[in-house]
């Protein structure tokens, strides 16, 4: 890449005053429909209510946030281009902090409910992020390695919940039988959305997959004999550790009468920890695995160059359907997995929502990286969870931070595409 | 043969203002191929800035609908567009050039963030204004059964002649126009050929986020209430519209749009009223598996 040099002139402070106030201009005109003015229901009739103060909070807020930034990129932009000439080659290859962050990670996630075995909250919200892990792990080999952009990847996990839901309500089948039905079946869900419309374009595909997700939803709000209507599925049997259950000493032997512990509600809180634990770890060995055979290596060819891979004699339809097919039957796993953790599921946690934020734990993990999806659950996760003190603002600060991340980095969190395979022949040069 | 005629009506009137949503979809996908998902949400602000006008007119003594209806639409029109050049600003210029997937995830956060923004600073609750525009023609009765003609449907397919043929003069015969489609063709080259690539893009989105303001005013006339939420479905159903009618061609996003509101009043009156959003999406998949690029788009050639 060639460097661009551009005129460099100390920017006066006349300038950006003059910019600030053209930033303050906008926000006034942002502001006044949605700040400055509202609505309010008074006696049956809405009454127009001003809040101009908080206008001219939020027009100052425009005015020095805009300085406070423009002073800031000028800054950067200074000491960047210093840098870059003292030294132009960047660090190459992975960082190898990065390289001990999985095992750092793993330590961690595996010591986590030793070190907080009473605290059921710790313990409750990183059995939440485990599962988000794993729904990106799983959305990752669909939009990271085979770059299909789905934006309906809730209902596989949908398919995967009402499955254990009604086979285990309706039949009586337990927790580890369900789960291979389960992920068969979101599987079989993936097939048939894919194959009328893999061949279709980026962003074509993006749209099919929002609306396949919108009637999968539709169906479970409006088909109530099967899924329960908006109501959902109640009393799903929670699952047992090798037949043992979690309750209370009863009659039947029970996980604590059988290693004679004293019984805990927070044992299956745990255990419910060690198993997305276990199942998320198993999502990743094989996706890794996958990574390396041959049909792996041909997605990230097609992500890479759809037309030089046809050329090579991949079959691109039946290359991707196995990656959506995957994605899926992982999906219908983490489903499987929520719908036996709440043991109450309804169409409400399957909205677009959840699919754009496991989308957006992919994207912004930076696609195709195993450990970024863990950085960006974990960011996602917890950033609504650390604003729970204001409550209101979560969700608006999570679409912001979407936006922030993006623009700070476009690649995502972890911005690196490290090729599975490498040539160390001759000429390679490594 | 009554009720059909009946959903005929509800369905070019709900027709048209998808229509009017899809041409800003298409438009901005053809000039920067982005799905800019954020657009069913500056509808949805501008509803609510209707919301606002409407109630302050009243409340400022404005009794003459005509003159309440053209000065609603010009501030919803003015607001909005502002609203349409700050997102593409703020979230998706930093962005050009990047991957793909980038402004798409930048689009859906943005999306987000507008959609909590009004629930914050409008209320979550949804809101009713009393009808603006009253009344109707009674075309004919069968069987005890009047086919009506309301004027706000009136209203709504007027306005949206009205500015098809305006946006179309505009595109085809203006220097804008010109500057426009060729931005669409090639950025570089029309860059070299001395052209504001980046306000050309701007005023694009402030275009398209103007045509949604027409269509959140008409909406708000039409069924009197809005809540934060009426931009999430009506985007889809728009998008929807355009893909239908060939994304980048406007005269099939305005197509579009008329035949999805036909399929769901048809659908809503003769099938399932709980089925028709699976009705549109379920022809959304048909249309692409056996016609790609769209009823009026051009078949798409792949360069090697």
């Amino acid at each position: 890449m060639s460097t661009l040099v551009f005129a460099q002139h100390p920017v006066s402070l006349a300038e950006r005053l003059r910019d600030a106030s053209a930033v303050a201009l906008i926000t006034v005109l942002l502001g006044i429909p949605m700040i400055g003015l509202t609505t309010v229901d008074q006696g049956g009739s809405l009454q127009v209510v001003t809040r101009w103060p908080a206008l001219a909070a939020f027009v100052a807020a425009g005015f020095f946030g805009r300085l406070l930034l423009r002073w800031a990129i000028d800054q950067w932009q200074a000491r960047r281009r210093t840098r870059t000439a003292a030294a132009s080659s960047a660090t190459r290859g992975v960082n190898p902090l990065l390289r001990r962050g999985g095992w750092l990670a793993l330590g961690v996630a595996l010591a986590l409910p030793v070190v907080f075995p009473e605290n059921r909250y710790v313990v409750d919200t990183a059995t939440t992020v485990l599962i988000y892990v794993m729904l990106g792990w799983g959305l990752n080999v669909v939009v990271g390695l085979a770059g299909l952009l789905d934006l309906g990847y809730v209902a596989f996990y949908a398919v995967g919940a009402y499955t254990y839901a009604l086979l285990s309500t309706q039949f009586g089948w337990t927790f580890w039988e369900s789960l291979p039905v389960a992920g068969a079946m979101a599987a079989t869900f993936g097939v048939l959305l894919g194959w009328p419309t893999l061949r279709l374009r980026g962003d074509y595909l993006a749209i099919v997959t929002l609306g396949f997700g919108e009637i999968v939803r539709v169906i479970l709000v409006n088909w109530t004999e099967m899924s329960g209507g908006p109501n959902g599925i109640t009393s799903i049997p929670r699952p047992t550790f090798f037949g043992l259950p979690f309750r209370p000493p009863g009659d039947e032997p029970t996980f604590a009468s059988f290693f004679a512990l004293e019984y805990s509600p927070n044992q299956r809180l745990i255990f419910l920890y060690y198993l997305i634990l276990a199942l998320a770890l198993l999502t990743n060995a094989f996706v890794t695995r996958m990574r390396r055979l041959p049909v792996g290596r041909a997605w990230e060819a097609l992500r890479e160059d759809e037309i030089a891979c046809k050329a090579m004699g991949i079959h691109a339809r039946n290359v991707k359907l196995s990656a959506f097919a995957l994605g899926a039957m992982l999906g219908g796993f983490a489903g499987v997995f929520f719908a036996a953790r709440q043991g109450f599921i309804s169409p409400e946690s399957f909205t677009f929502n959840e699919s754009a934020i496991i989308l957006a734990i992919v994207v912004l993990g930076g696609m195709g990286s195993q450990l970024g999806v863990v950085l960006a659950s974990l960011v996602l996760v917890l950033l609504p969870e650390l604003g729970r003190d204001f409550a209101e603002y979560r969700m608006l600060l999570f679409g912001a931070a979407m936006i922030l991340i993006m623009i700070w980095r476009p690649g995502g969190i972890l911005a690196h595409r490290e090729p599975t395979l490498r040539y160390h022949g001759a000429g390679a040069g490594r | 043969m009554a009720l059909a005629l009946q959903q005929l009506i509800n369905g070019l009137t709900l027709g048209a203002v998808y229509g009017l949503i899809a041409i800003g979809y298409t438009m901005v996908y053809g000039i920067i191929g982005m799905i800019n998902f954020a657009h069913g949400d500056i509808y949805m602000v501008s509803a609510f800035i209707a919301i606002t006008g409407f109630t302050l007119l009243a409340a400022l003594g404005v009794s003459s609908v005509p003159l309440g209806l053209v000065l609603v639409l010009l501030l919803a029109v003015a607001f909005t567009s502002v609203y349409g050049w700050t997102v593409e600003r703020v979230a998706y210029r930093p962005l050009r050039g990047s991957t793909r997937l980038a402004p798409l995830i930048s689009a859906i956060g943005m999306s987000i963030f507008l959609q909590n923004m009004v629930q914050l600073t409008q209320g979550a609750r949804v809101k009713p204004i009393p009808p603006v525009l009253v009344g109707g023609i009674d075309l004919l009765t069968i069987d005890g059964f009047t086919v009506r003609l309301a004027y706000s449907q009136l209203l709504i397919v007027f306005v949206t002649l009205a500015l098809m043929g305006g946006f179309t003069w505009l595109i085809t015969r203006t220097s804008f126009g010109r500057q426009q489609r060729s931005c669409e063709q090639d950025r570089t080259m029309t860059a070299l050929l001395g052209i504001d690539v980046d306000r050309t893009i701007s005023l694009t989105f402030m275009l398209g986020a103007a045509l949604a303001a027409v269509a959140g005013v008409m909406v708000t006339v039409y069924y009197g209430v809005v809540d934060f939420f009426i931009g999430f479905v009506a985007g889809i159903k728009a998008f929807t519209a355009a893909v239908l009618g060939g994304i980048g061609s406007l005269p099939g996003a305005m197509l579009g749009g008329l035949l999805i509101g036909l399929i769901e009043a048809f659908w809503a009156a003769y099938l399932s009223a709980e089925y028709k959003d699976v009705a549109t999406f379920s022809i959304l998949i048909l249309a692409l598996m056996f016609r790609p690029s769209g009823l009026l788009g051009r078949p798409e050639v792949e360069k090697v």
